[in-house]
């Protein structure tokens, strides 16, 4: 290396309150490098971002930017030092256009200047298709799906002319070619000399991009590695980079698949929904069975669990959940029926943040456990510390609330109120979607023993290997169609895939 | 007890008047004074419990002042036209339940913010009202005042039945999974949904509640006068509101307890008569209790912001 690197943190130590957050982690970004940073949940990779880009200041160690010593960085002048960060959740202005979010962004000091909208349109435009993204300048945010919404993000950091950008799982909530798109971008940043931090829980990701890759572990770096050697032959392997995440060696990652099923507990007939563009699925779900779906996002598959839990009931096509013909017309008649939902985006809807984790369990089995509807709090209480302690929940306990937990933790919480419901078909969209290795498998174990136990599951998940690793049979989604069935067996990326992306 | 201190922190306050009073203005607990002052806040108080029943369920409802005049009205026509107590009963809570359900069919079926419908119909009502009855008193044959009985009886009795029903409606919203669902609407009503429960059921049940209560405040501030007065809700939507708010109910919805909306009321309903035992003067009392209205909000922004970092 000639030039100092970017960014150089050594024995950063950062504490809140009793909990120590980071205990000693060292880091060094190069110009022209993409080094990942892996860790699971609350292994401390947010407190670090959070000190890179100054909105915590660490209680010890040093961190040099561009080879100077910086000691007080705040979030103003770590921007000015070139250090950009683009967040899972984009904080852009919903109610103003894409253009004007990117002003906005470049020219914060000017507050009383005035502005030049022809410069102002001209500039998102270049930006924009710098970055290759078909976005118009003019759309409004609130207009822009989630991976546009990043782009824009991206733009603006390309257009401070950031020399650190750090990536907070860019991926999660895009497409295959938006993904592809995404690596374009990095390559460009990459090959103009500035440094990336790479954030993901994808561990393909990683080795797609990467040079370098660090490991955090409980607040501290465990080890960095260079992902491949000058040739490009790769020098890491999957399973050794998860047990450095876990600290303990990861055995088998999807656990065994259904021997048998049992009765179809969900057949739908050509069903189809205007308002969500579902047309003509026609489909089966066996009890024990785990059904994978699989497709793009937009390809109809949150739509069509929304069309079987009742949100926007079906309008043409027929039903039957065991054996019986029937019409869900609200999530309150699918409970009654016996499905249950896991939402996508529970951050916001899975559970209610500000209930304690026990009223949060039994939120969807009031008939059943609370007879003449009248709430008994022992009750409630042990059926949270028996599934805390069943599910392995990291919780002080079951009146600790909904919000105070990690995304994995959330996710085994809202799934938990399913399991008290017993219902014969239960639909997880994105179950695993933000959440980190470890609790990554213990979620795919506990699917497992649901379709063991005789319940029918329909899992949503973009997350080819998941669904690939863990359904009995895959069915592919494409358009608002359901284009394909495949045997688990037979089926591999590459066909689920195709099935896909194939034109019609 | 961690739950309970927003009901703790009003409490100790309230008794910390209390005893201050106990020591420097004992009189302040002559019996016959206070059993007035205690029955002249039962209307407020059944206002109260369905004000806090609304907020906790992210909602709100400025129009009871109004409602509360014109079920006053009708309950006053009712009983002036000879009718027995009991129909101008059905008919003030008829009116308010009705009331209630428009505003709960705007704002769970129509998605209308509920502070904008709320303002809409506390205009209308106030000004239908007006010119239906041009501000004359009705006044009531005898026999109304105190159920007919005598003062002290109707005093107790009033006082004996709010309080049942706040002990009523503080089992439902903490003990019943019905009550329990306004609480998750007013968390996150898409989340309730996801879990199977109505949300908008809930919010129109609130708001019909809300009218249904507000229909029998208006009776129980009937029966304690000799006419009624056509402007006598004015400004006791903002009473009910300020009770819930100082008694713990968060304006964000989905936490507080009707326990401490009792308390917040009594604390509120204490301060004017504890200024003048204190013989300072009364133009203070608005000025204090907006200060007490105030320090409860901050000290709820405080407490969320603590438990959210």
């Amino acid at each position: 290396m000639i030039s100092a690197p970017l960014l150089r943190l050594t024995k950063i130590t950062k504490s809140f309150g009793a909990v120590r957050a980071l205990k000693g982690v060292s880091f060094e970004l190069n110009s022209g490098e993409v080094h990942a940073l892996l860790g699971e949940n609350g292994a401390g990779k947010s407190t670090l971002i959070k000190v890179i880009t100054g909105a915590h200041k660490p209680d010890g160690g040093t961190l040099e930017i561009a080879g100077s010593q910086v000691s007080d960085l705040t979030p103003t002048r770590a921007r000015e030092l070139g250090i950009a960060c683009i967040y899972q959740q984009p904080a852009l202005f919903a109610e103003l256009s894409v253009a004007e979010n990117i002003g906005l962004r470049l020219e914060c000091g000017a507050t009383f200047g005035c502005v030049n909208w022809k410069k102002l349109h001209a500039n998102a435009l270049r930006l924009l298709k710098q970055i290759g993204a078909e976005i118009d300048p003019e759309a409004l945010v609130r207009s822009l799906s989630m991976p546009q919404q990043q782009l824009v993000e991206i733009a603006c950091a390309l257009g401070s002319g950031a020399k650190t950008v750090i990536m907070d799982e860019p991926t999660a909530s895009l497409t295959r070619t938006e993904q592809e798109l995404l690596f374009g971008v990095v390559h460009t940043l990459k090959a103009s000399g500035a440094g990336i931090v790479y954030i993901s829980h994808r561990l393909e990701e990683i080795f797609a991009l990467a040079d370098r890759v660090t490991v955090l572990r409980d607040g501290e770096s465990i080890s960095t590695q260079a992902v491949r050697d000058p040739e490009g032959v790769v020098l890491i392997s999957e399973t050794e980079l998860i047990s450095l995440m876990v600290g303990r060696p990861v055995s088998a990652l999807y656990p065994p698949k259904a021997k048998v099923t049992g009765e179809p507990v969900l057949e739908l007939c050509a069903v189809g929904c205007k308002e969500s563009g579902v047309e003509e699925v026609s489909l089966t779900v066996h009890a024990g069975e785990v059904l994978g779906l699989a497709g793009l996002v937009g390809a109809g598959r949150t739509e069509l669990a929304r069309i079987i839990f009742g949100i926007t009931p079906a309008d043409s096509g027929t039903m039957a959940l065991n054996g019986a013909q029937v019409r869900v017309l609200s999530p309150r008649h699918a409970v009654e029926l016996g499905i249950g939902y896991v939402p996508e985006d529970r951050r916001r809807h899975g559970l209610i943040m500000q209930m304690p984790i026990d009223q949060n369990m039994t939120m969807a089995v009031h008939p059943k456990i609370f007879p003449n509807s009248l709430l008994n709090f022992r009750a409630e209480t042990a059926i949270g510390v028996h599934f805390i302690e069943k599910l392995g929940i990291k919780a002080s306990g079951p009146a600790a609330l909904g919000g105070s937990l990690s995304g994995g933790n959330q996710q085994k919480v809202s799934l938990a109120r399913w399991l008290a419901t017993q219902p014969s078909l239960l639909i997880l969209d994105e179950p695993t979607q933000g959440v980190d290795v470890g609790a990554k498998s213990e979620i795919h174990r506990l699917i497992r023993e649901l379709a063991n136990e005789g319940m029918g599951v329909l899992l949503i998940s973009s997350d080819l290997p998941e669904v690939l690793g863990l359904s009995d049979r895959i069915a592919v989604m494409r358009g608002g169609r359901l284009v394909d069935t495949l045997d688990s067996t037979q089926a591999t990326a590459t066909s689920v895939m195709a099935a896909a992306l194939r034109s019609a | 007890m961690k739950r309970y201190s927003r009901e703790l922190t009003v409490a100790i306050a309230l008794s910390a008047l209390l005893v201050w009073l106990a020591i420097f203005a004992p009189h302040f607990f002559q019996p016959q004074p206070l059993l007035a002052r205690l029955t002249a806040q039962v209307p407020v108080l059944v206002l109260t419990i369905g004000m806090s029943v609304v907020i906790i369920s992210r909602q709100i409802d400025i129009s009871v002042g109004s409602q509360f005049g014109v079920c006053a009205v009708v309950a006053g026509l009712t009983s002036a036209a000879g009718a027995p107590l009991s129909l101008a009963l059905i008919a003030a809570t008829l009116t308010g339940t009705a009331m209630g359900a428009l505003n709960g069919f705007l704002v769970a079926w129509l998605g209308l913010p509920s502070i904008v419908v709320s303002l809409a119909t506390m205009v209308t009502w106030a000004e239908v009202l007006r010119l239906f009855q041009q501000g004359r008193f009705i006044n009531l044959p005898a026999g109304v005042q105190w159920f007919g009985f005598s003062q002290f009886v109707g005093q107790a009795s009033l006082l004996f039945f709010a309080l049942g029903l706040l002990g009523a409606m503080a089992y439902f919203l903490k003990n019943r999974t019905g009550g329990r669902h306004f609480y998750a609407v007013g968390s996150d009503s898409e989340a309730a949904r996801l879990a199977g429960i109505n949300p908008k059921g809930v919010t129109m049940l609130s708001f019909v509640l809300m009218g249904t209560l507000t229909g029998l405040a208006a009776f129980c501030n009937m029966v304690q006068s000799p006419q009624v007065d056509p402007k006598c809700g004015v400004g006791l939507e903002m009473k009910a509101i300020a009770a819930a708010v100082v008694g713990g109910i968060a304006v964000t919805g989905g936490r507080g307890g009707l326990w401490g909306a009792f308390f917040g009321l009594l604390l509120l309903a204490t301060i004017n008569p504890a200024l003048t035992y204190m013989h300072i003067d009364a133009y203070w009392e608005k000025a204090i209790q907006g200060l007490v209205i105030l320090l409860a909000v901050i000290a709820d922004g405080l407490r969320t912001k603590r438990s959210a970092a």
